[in-house]
């Protein structure tokens, strides 16, 4: 069962990472993030990321892809054009692709110690309760100070799209 | 039972790395700056499926604090390089990526 | 401590007020600036000999250790013996007053601050270079007076002629400088120290030298350095052209200080000299040659400042004359006296051309005696002086200089005599062409005011007065007295000498003055030979300045610098153009090829992990 429900969103996730990159107009591509994204929660909860994939869906999926979606729209950025300027980047760039995810391949096959597989509720430990235990006694610093770089993001994202600039 | 029906950990890994590989490719092969925005955010992803996928091979839950952190900053990340792009897109009324090389020499 | 720092550091600081905020301050700020630092520092010279008594021992100041450098080391040493005094109370006081007459004959130049800011500036050096305790301070007021010297020779620096003086007074004294600083590195592998007192302490204790020794090499290695700085044969050329300066500065540095560095030098220098006999010989023929050629180009000068530079160079080679026969306090004594009479006869020139509005040629004067008679009689004074008629200063010191000689060798002191009959005759032949006879310029001459005046009465006194300052006497612990026989026959013959030679310019310019002209006539080649200076700077010029022009042009610009180093300077930028043409295409600007860079550096680093480092 484990298995199915893993190759199914995989098989999604990895299908519309390609159409994402495939895809010439922006809003294909931020459509088929979004498949990825809403894919991943699935994968996240049968890792035992109960907390983490609610919030996947929402912060991710919900709030910054309706951001990337609202900005395509308001900009109208249509089809992108060719062009052969970084003529390299496409010559050398997949090549290079697929040497990096055969090295890492190999490196995860022979560099991981043989352990059980991932079973749904092998990990209990990702619930809300556990995290929030977590992260306001041991990670309190990190966490308030996430709070600090959210605010400049903020301030940062309103003067940058004053009309001045 | 579980051996039976679990899945092992290096399919999760493999995955990540295939997702974080097609993130690549996105940023290298696309012309369009909120595509190869996206690309990246493509590419957090991945790295956050390594980090959840590590925790319970640990049994530890910092692995998921951190992709807590790393959604965090990739909240921050699409304000601002939203912003950054609106700003842009004003100057130059260009999405292309490759209308902006003036980091050259 | 007794502050010795503080002597050379006011003019310092005179001159840098002047340097940095002369333009916008009034001349009167300018010249009380410039006079206040050098009286300043004058008192503070009485201050500290009076403080210092009778000066039986040298007295050292260290500040700081300048260079350090294993074994090696050279502090920054200060110090006052009774050699040093004589120079100190020279310097600031001749100094003293030639920067109030300044303040009158400059004050109608432009310019007037930048003047005065490198005459202060030339106080510093020449202090550092009296009250130095080692050769390499020494050294520093040495380039440094003749960098001063450089840029007041080129003071009208719109004029091409100036600035050409001023450049060949650089450049030949480099010629010297590369001497000394030969023989600095060679006291330093001798001795291993440059401190004076080290370095005396263990020449002390050497045998004299019977031939050509390693104290023999330096020593006329720093002769080199001397002839240079003091003008003596061979590299006496550059002072008659230095004249081109103002009047004062041929005053101050070109006759009473700088150029006796080279006597002061020697003199410090007296106990390597004494250990290398051929040295000194070398030292005194040098004196010798050089009063004799210089007094008889001085014969035929027109220009009254030509005239008094050559006499300076003669009398430069009196005292050189009587270090090199061991007469060293005879010598200091001499550049005592010198700096007063000489001072005066330049200040005196400088009035006469400042009455006539820049006229310096002799032919078109005459007569000035009743129209400036303080001026006639200062300058007069300076004559009596610089012939030797007795009891005035010059007398006291050339009578001393020719015993000694005649000590040592007789002809020297014959030579010797003759060259002061030639020295009484010129001065006096410059003194009746300008003063005697009809006017025959179309100037009206006016005296100079009181500013200038004051100091020419102050140095006529001690021109007349000055003999009787018994130098030698003062110096005895330093130089023992050179045993001199007192053969008042002697003195009476260098008088006779004298007097006949201002007889004999009497009798020429102002009794018949057809007669020169019917000289000039009869000797016409020997007369154009010495018009001509003997044609040494023409000599030079084809001999040295030409063949090294020449050389650098076709072989050191067009061969080395054209062909060799700047092909490689080029070379190496363009190889450097040519690699960044290649790794241009690295850096196009696009962020996909950058992105794709940091792919391949991943790659990389990945593979080395996992097939290098990364199997546990």
């Amino acid at each position: 069962m484990d298995a199915i429900l893993f190759l199914i969103f995989a098989t999604i996730a990895v299908l519309c990472a390609i159409n994402l990159v495939v895809q010439k107009h922006p809003i294909s591509s931020a459509l088929s993030l979004i498949g990825v994204m809403a894919s991943l929660a699935v994968l996240y909860l049968l890792l035992g990321g109960e907390f983490l994939a609610a919030v996947q869906l929402i912060v991710y999926a919900g709030a910054i892809m309706v951001l990337f979606v609202f900005v395509i729209m308001l900009l109208n950025a249509g089809a992108e054009r060719r062009s052969n300027r970084s003529l390299m980047a496409t010559l050398f760039g997949v090549p290079l692709l697929a040497a990096f995810l055969a090295l890492v391949a190999y490196v995860i096959q022979r560099g991981l110690p043989p352990t059980e597989g991932v079973y749904f509720g092998g990990f209990t430990q990702g619930t809300p309760r556990a995290i929030g235990r977590v992260l306001f006694t041991q990670y309190l610093l990190p966490f308030e100070v996430t709070s600090v770089l959210i605010l400049i993001a903020i301030i940062g994202a309103v003067v940058l799209a004053r009309k001045e600039i | 039972m579980q051996s039976m029906t679990s899945v092992p950990l290096s399919w999760y890994l493999i995955l990540s790395a295939i997702l974080f590989a097609l993130g690549v490719a996105g940023f290298v092969i696309r012309r369009n700056l909120i595509t190869v925005f996206m690309s990246i955010e493509l590419m957090l992803n991945a790295v956050n499926l390594s980090f959840i996928t590590f925790s319970y091979q640990l049994k530890q839950v910092d692995g998921h604090i951190f992709s807590f952190f790393v959604m965090v900053v990739a909240a921050a990340e699409a304000a601002v390089g939203l912003a950054i792009i609106l700003a842009i897109f004003r100057n130059r009324s260009s999405l292309q990526i490759d209308d902006i090389s003036s980091m050259k020499y | 401590m007794h502050h010795l720092w503080l002597i050379p550091t006011i003019p310092l600081a005179g001159s840098m007020i002047n340097l940095l905020f002369g333009r916008r301050l009034p001349k009167i700020a300018v010249s009380g600036v410039a006079i206040g630092s050098v009286l300043l520092s004058f008192l503070w010279v009485l201050n500290v000999l009076s403080g210092l008594g009778g000066l039986e021992e040298a007295h050292i100041e260290r500040y700081f250790t300048w260079i350090q450098s294993g074994d090696f080391n050279v502090g920054f040493d200060l110090m006052v013996d009774r050699l040093t005094a004589v120079m100190l109370l020279v310097v600031t006081g001749i100094g003293l007053l030639i920067h109030i007459y300044s303040s009158g004959y400059m004050a109608h130049e432009e310019g007037f601050s930048r003047f005065f800011a490198y005459l202060n500036l030339f106080m510093f050096f020449m202090l550092i270079l009296v009250l130095a305790a080692n050769y390499l301070v020494l050294f520093v007021g040495w380039e440094g007076v003749g960098l001063c010297s450089y840029l007041l020779i080129g003071f009208y620096y719109l004029k091409k002629s100036a600035g050409d003086a001023g450049k060949k007074a650089f450049i030949v004294n480099r010629v010297g400088d590369f001497g000394f600083s030969l023989a600095m590195f060679l006291i330093v592998v001798t001795f291993g120290t440059l401190d004076f007192a080290r370095v005396f302490a263990q020449a002390k204790d050497m045998p004299v030298e019977a031939g050509v020794g390693t104290l023999t090499v330096i020593c006329l290695l720093l002769l080199l350095g001397a002839t240079g700085k003091s003008a003596q044969v061979p590299l006496y050329v550059w002072l008659p052209d230095a004249m081109e300066g103002p009047t004062p500065v041929s005053a101050l540095i070109h006759a009473a200080t700088m150029v006796t560095a080279g006597v002061y030098m020697v003199a410090r220098s007296s106990v390597l000299y004494l250990k290398a006999p051929l040295a000194m010989d070398a030292v005194a023929i040098i004196g010798l040659v050089t009063a004799v050629l210089a007094a008889t180009i001085g014969l035929a000068q027109n220009d009254i400042k030509k005239v008094f530079a050559y006499s300076t160079v003669s009398q430069l080679g009196y005292m050189f004359l009587a270090l090199g026969v061991g007469a060293f306090s005879a010598g200091i004594f001499h550049v005592v006296t010198h700096a007063f009479f000489k001072a005066l006869l330049f200040l005196g020139a400088g009035s006469v051309i400042h009455a006539l509005e820049g006229e310096q040629d002799m032919r078109l004067m005459g007569g000035l005696r009743s129209k400036i008679p303080v001026t006639f009689a200062t300058i007069f004074c300076a004559a009596v002086a610089i012939a030797g008629v007795p009891p005035f200063s010059g007398f006291h010191s050339k009578d001393e200089i020719l015993l000694a000689a005649h000590h040592h060798a007789p002809w020297m002191y014959w030579v010797g005599v003759v060259t002061a009959g030639m020295t009484a005759f010129y001065v006096f032949r410059a003194i009746f062409m300008t003063f005697f006879g009809s006017y025959r310029g179309h100037h009206h001459p006016h005296e100079s005011p009181w500013v200038m005046l004051g100091p020419l009465c102050i140095l006529a006194l001690l021109s007349l007065g000055g003999g009787y300052i018994h130098i030698p006497h003062f110096l005895e612990p330093l130089f023992p007295l050179a045993e001199s026989a007192h053969e008042s026959t002697l003195v009476y013959i260098s008088v006779a000498a004298g007097l006949a030679g201002i007889g004999l310019a009497w009798l020429m310019y102002v009794a018949q003055p057809g007669l020169p002209d019917a000289i000039s006539r009869s000797f016409r080649g020997l007369y154009t030979l010495v018009y001509n200076k003997y044609f040494v700077d023409e000599i030079y010029d084809a001999v040295i300045v030409h063949p090294l022009r020449d050389g650098s042009r076709s072989v050191l610009w067009k061969g080395i610098d054209e062909g060799v180093i700047d092909n490689v300077v080029n070379g190496v930028g363009r190889s450097a153009r040519n690699v960044g043409s290649v790794l241009r295409v690295m850096q196009s600007g696009y962020i996909r090829s950058y992105a794709t860079w940091v792919v391949l550096g991943s790659v990389i680093v990945v593979a080395a992990i996992s097939f290098l480092g990364g199997s546990r």
